[in-house]
Formats: C-alpha cells, sequence, structure tokens
C-alpha cells in the first residue's frame, strides 16, 4: 500500500518507540505530556489508562501526528515520524488506522462509502476500492449494511464501521481512542473480542486508550498508567494488576479486581475474646503464592482464627490470582506479624476498615 | 377584474421574468463566488486547516461591511463598478451586480457557518487516514455540510426575491417595481395585490423546493 520505502516489519523492532514526548498547551497552560517515553513491540495489544485530563488522547494523537510534540521523538513503523514531510507524513498515516471514540464517520457516505473513503484519498481506483470494500465488510459482519447511513446503524455498527474503514488501507498499527467508551458494556465485549481477532488475523499491533480498567483486563497484553501527562507505571497487564505501585494503579485496579464485602456480613461475625482483636484483611494471591496454603498456614504459625468472609478466584491473560477478605481474629502481634509475613511471601494485604470496603484498597506493599 | 387588461398581463408576466432573472442570476453568482469565499473564510480561521490572519481578517472586514450597508445604498454606492461591469447602470441587468454583490457577502457568512458545523471529529479521521487539505474540503467539508449549504440556498433566494424589489431604484424593473408604479404610483391596489401574491407563491415555491432538497439529501 504504501508508496515509500521503509524499514519491513520487524519483530525485533517496537511497532512505537516514544522518547521522552512533551507538550503543552498555550504557555501558560496545561501540560498534557511531561515527559513520555513509551515502547510498543510488533504484534501486541497494548493499552494505556488514565483518569481524564491525564493525557491519554494527546499521547495516541502524537503517534500519527495529529498532534505535535513540543519535544521529544516519535518513530513508527521504522519511521521517524517528526522528520516527514507534509506527502511522508500522509503516507504514514496510512499505515495507520485509527479508531475513534464517537466513530467520526462520515453521515453523508453509506457504510461501504465510509470504508472506502482512505481508499479514495489515496488515490485507490474504483474497481479495487470495492473490491477491498467487500473484503472488508464480511471481516466486521456488516455486509448487510452496506448501503446504510451511520445514522441508520447502532453504536456498535458504527464503530465496525470505523474499525473497517480503520483497517482499509492495510496498516499495520491500529490506534484506539477510547473506541468502546460510548458502548454498552455488551457491545464493548463484542468490539473487544473484534479487535483482538483482527490483530490475530492480520498482525496488526494495537495501541488503545482507555479510562476502564476491565478494557484492559479483557484484551490488552501490556499497559501503561498515565496521570498528569506522565506514564507513573507499565509492564505487563498481570503484573500492574496483581502488583499495583502506584495510588492511582490500585484505585484503577480496585474498579475491576476489587470486591465488596456486603454490608450486613460485618455485623454478623463473630466479636472477638477479651485481649484479642478482630481485623479484616484484604488479601490478593497471585502467581506461586496462590497455590500455597496460606490461610491454613497463617493459623498455625501465628495462632489466629481466621474467617473468610469472601471470595473470588479471577484470571488476566489465563494466569490465575485470588481475591480474599478474611477476618483475623488474635492478639494485635500476632495479626501484624501475619501481615508481614504474608507480604514476605509476596501476596498483597490491605488491611480493610469495614466503613470503606466497597473497593479494596490495597495498601502501598 | 377590468384592470387585468392584457397590456397589464404583458406587464406582469415581464415583471415576473425580471424578478426571476435577477433573483436567479444574483444568486448564481453568489453561489459561485460565496462558496470559495466561505471556504477561504473558514479555512483561515485562527484554528482552521490554514490559520492565516493576514487573509482571513481582511476578508472578514469587506465581508461585513458588504452586510452591514443597507442595499438601496448600496445599490447606488457601487454603480461605477456596475457601469464598469454591466456596461450600463440602468436596468435588469445593472440590477444584477448589486444583488449579486450583497447576495454573495451574505450568502458566505450563511455558507462559512454551515461549513462550520460540519464535526471536527469526521476532519480529524481524514486528517488521520491522509488527506489532504483539499481532500478536506471536497470530500469532508462540502459533502457533509450539503444539506446547510442547500439550506443557506433557499434562504439566499428568499431574500433576493426581496431585495430584488428594490431594483426599480436603478430601473431593474421586475415584481416589486410594477407593484410600487403601479399600486402606489398609480393608486391601483388590484396590481399591488396581485403582485403580492406572486411573490408569495415564488417564495412559498423556493422554500418548499428548498426544504424538500435538504430533506433528501440530510442522511441524518
Ligand atoms: N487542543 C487543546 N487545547 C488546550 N488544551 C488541551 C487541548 N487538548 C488537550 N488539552 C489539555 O491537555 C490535557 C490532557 O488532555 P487529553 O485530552 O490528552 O486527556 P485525556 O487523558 O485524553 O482525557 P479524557 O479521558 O478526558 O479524554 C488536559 O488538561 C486538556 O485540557
Ligand atoms: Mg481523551
Amino acid at each position: 500500500m504504501s508508496p515509500e520505502p521503509f524499514a519491513e516489519a520487524d519483530p525485533s523492532r517496537p511497532a512505537i518507540r516514544l522518547t521522552d514526548l512533551r507538550r503543552r498547551f498555550g504557555a501558560t497552560g496545561a501540560v498534557a505530556l511531561d515527559g513520555v517515553s513509551l515502547e510498543v513491540a510488533p504484534g501486541e495489544i497494548f493499552g494505556i489508562v488514565g483518569r481524564s485530563g491525564a493525557g491519554k488522547s494527546t499521547l495516541i494523537r502524537c503517534v500519527n501526528l495529529l498532534e505535535r510534540p513540543d519535544s521529544g521523538e516519535v518513530e513508527v513503523l521504522g519511521r521517524n515520524m517528526l522528520a516527514l514531510d507534509e506527502s511522508g507524513l500522509r503516507a504514514a498515516r496510512r499505515d495507520i488506522g485509527m479508531v475513534f471514540q464517537h466513530f467520526n464517520l462520515l453521515a453523508s457516505r453509506t457504510v461501504a462509502g465510509n470504508v472506502a473513503f482512505p481508499l479514495e484519498v489515496a488515490g485507490v481506483p474504483r474497481a479495487e476500492r470495492e473490491a477491498r470494500v467487500a473484503e472488508l465488510l464480511p471481516l466486521v459482519g456488516l455486509e448487510a449494511k452496506r448501503d446504510a447511513y451511520p445514522a441508520q446503524l447502532s453504536g456498535g455498527q458504527k464503530q465496525r464501521v470505523g474499525i473497517a474503514r480503520a483497517l482499509a488501507s492495510r496498516p499495520r498499527l491500529l490506534l484506539c481512542d477510547e473506541a468502546t467508551s460510548a458502548l454498552d458494556p455488551e457491545t464493548t465485549a463484542e468490539i473487544l473480542s473484534l479487535v483482538r481477532s483482527l490483530r490475530d488475523r492480520l498482525d496488526l499491533t494495537v495501541l488503545l486508550i482507555t479510562h476502564e480498567m476491565a478494557v484492559v483486563k479483557a484484551i490488552c497484553d501490556r499497559v501503561a498508567v498515565m496521570e498528569a501527562g506522565r506514564v507513573i507505571e507499565a509492564g505487563r497487564v498481570f503484573d500492574v494488576f496483581t502488583r499495583p505501585r502506584t495510588a492511582t494503579t490500585r484505585s484503577f485496579v480496585a474498579e475491576v479486581i476489587g470486591h465488596s464485602v456486603p454490608a450486613g456480613t460485618i455485623a454478623r461475625l463473630p466479636e472477638p475474646r477479651p485481649q484479642e482483636v478482630r481485623r479484616l484483611l484484604q488479601v490478593l494471591f497471585a502467581g506461586p503464592s496462590s497455590t500455597r496454603a496460606v490461610v491454613s498456614e497463617v493459623s498455625r504459625r501465628f495462632g489466629l482464627d481466621l474467617n473468610i468472609v469472601s471470595g473470588r478466584i479471577d484470571a488476566i491473560g489465563g494466569e490465575p490470582f485470588g481475591v480474599m477478605t478474611l477476618a483475623a481474629y488474635g492478639p494485635p502481634d500476632q495479626i501484624d506479624g501475619a501481615i508481614q509475613w504474608m507480604r514476605s511471601i509476596g501476596i498483597e494485604v490491605a488491611e480493610a476498615v469495614p466503613e470503606e470496603t466497597a473497593q479494596m484498597k490495597l495498601e502501598a506493599a | 377584474m377590468t384592470w387585468l387588461t392584457p397590456a397589464m398581463q404583458d406587464l406582469l408576466i415581464e415583471a415576473s421574468w425580471q424578478t426571476m432573472l435577477m433573483v436567479g442570476a444574483a444568486a448564481g453568482i453568489a453561489i459561485l463566488l460565496g462558496l470559495p469565499l466561505a471556504l477561504l473564510l473558514l479555512v483561515t480561521a485562527p484554528g482552521g486547516l490554514a490559520p492565516n490572519a493576514a487573509v482571513n481578517r481582511p476578508l472578514g472586514l469587506v465581508v461585513n461591511a458588504i452586510r452591514s450597508t443597507p442595499f438601496i445604498i448600496l445599490m447606488v454606492a457601487i454603480v461605477p463598478f456596475t457601469r464598469l461591469v454591466a456596461g450600463t447602470s440602468i436596468g435588469t441587468t445593472a440590477a444584477i451586480v448589486p444583488l449579486a454583490l450583497a447576495a454573495t457577502a451574505f450568502i458566505a457568512r450563511l455558507f462559512e457557518n454551515a461549513l462550520r458545523e460540519v464535526d471536527r471529529g469526521v476532519i480529524e479521521a481524514a486528517r488521520a487516514m491522509g488527506a489532504t487539505r483539499l481532500q478536506i474540503v471536497w470530500k469532508v467539508l462540502v459533502p457533509e455540510a450539503l444539506p446547510g449549504l442547500v439550506a443557506a440556498v433557499t434562504v439566499t433566494l428568499v431574500s433576493l426575491v426581496g431585495y430584488s424589489a428594490m431594483a426599480g431604484a436603478v430601473g431593474g424593473g421586475g415584481l416589486g417595481d410594477l407593484g410600487i408604479r403601479f399600486g402606489y404610483q398609480r393608486f391601483m391596489p388590484e396590481v399591488m395585490a396581485i403582485v403580492v401574491v406572486i411573490l408569495i407563491l415564488f417564495v412559498q415555491g423556493l422554500q418548499s423546493l428548498g426544504d424538500w432538497l435538504v430533506r433528501r439529501l440530510s442522511h441524518r
């Protein structure tokens, strides 16, 4: 598709390499990017999460230079984007598909017309365009809607058109800015599994932005957490979820793997005996620790009575982990000892104050 | 119906024709000049596709100046220009010049607003797909704004029917002129009435046609 020669897909070379990107809006305005560096490997689905205003959109827009960073380097698919002239940049953009939160379809064009748009812009002859559209619509399950206008489609269908359009010029990189944020949970799941299957079939690299950890958990291989224009944490999704290192990440993670204890449960727990206290512990087992009989070992070693209030097992990318709320009864120093011991073998432990058990709040490990 | 003599019928038909000619020609010129003008205003505006204050400011000023000059004054003020363009400053052809000028400024702002309504996200998507600025203008802005552009043409046509009534001042003829000369100056209220009825029919017809077209073109 691309008229220009450039480095072929090389698995050892990152699909995206961002180096120390900085962007400030206005002389005194908000600092949207405050030195972001990031590498995305070919073929991976890389997620970026962060609260509103963290700089996620600015960052993803720097990848195809819809936004120009004030400083830093942007290397995409082997090209130094910032060194390209206008026509070089246009050619580079044809190798980068983009999907938007609000779909951004042309209301005046049919589904087929929208999907053909990037090809038309690239000067692809009509017959070839039509053949490509006929190839793409089944890929996103929209053959029947070929001649419908966007206004006649549901949100999920519109996003399928958006995805087909983004793939029309056979890009090797797909950028998704909150691609599922305007969709209901079921449609979100559908679109996410579509993106994943397209990645597998078409050898795509996907960079996606979201403010929902559930999206990251569902399809990302790696994730970066952004706050105030910086990447504050990055790594394999399983690691970030099970061993969050910052308060922001912890609160994000809690959205997905946190679990609440039903209000009445605490009240129904037995009272501690004299000389003893009752403390609520929330523990997260991951990796090797999940296989150990931690509960009985803690009970034996520290002479505690442990009451399992709630618990569940979950998995990220096929790797299991468990979350559990325990009511521990015993002398305070023994409970402290137990907490320390559990942490020493890699278990995340947080003390839950009954009033705030609505969400699991893991303490800094 | 004694007043509706064959001579008067001829006058009415001729006046209708003159009105249609003035409105049609002025609107045609206004569309041809107004669309590029509107695109230029939009594209060079701050935050546009190619911001350029040196183009945008003076252009906007001229457009506003024309729009704020009362038509009757504009018509007289540009007589030298009219003579230059039309070869004469009197008659229907001469009346088309100030009408077209006023309508161009008018429609340029309406077009600009219609084009501004195009979702920024759609423009951004086109940029992300590697579209050139020219492609964005002709493949995104104009087609996406088409229903709004057509509505702007309708409004302009209707306004032109009204403005054309003042064309009598430069001997342009037309229905409005006929109504004033016979209805007012020669005390023939019937003529005035029938002129008004024909003008209402004109406007209604234009509006219905415009609305129908907008509905057909709009896929929202
Ligand atoms: N075009 C702009 N002009 C001025 N300020 C901007 C612009 N775009 C972004 N900003 C500012 O930069 C910061 C980061 O914005 P950005 O859109 O990247 O955040 P985000 O993480 O995508 O947020 P959201 O989740 O709400 O989409 C914000 O403070 C925002 O106000
Ligand atoms: Mg955003």
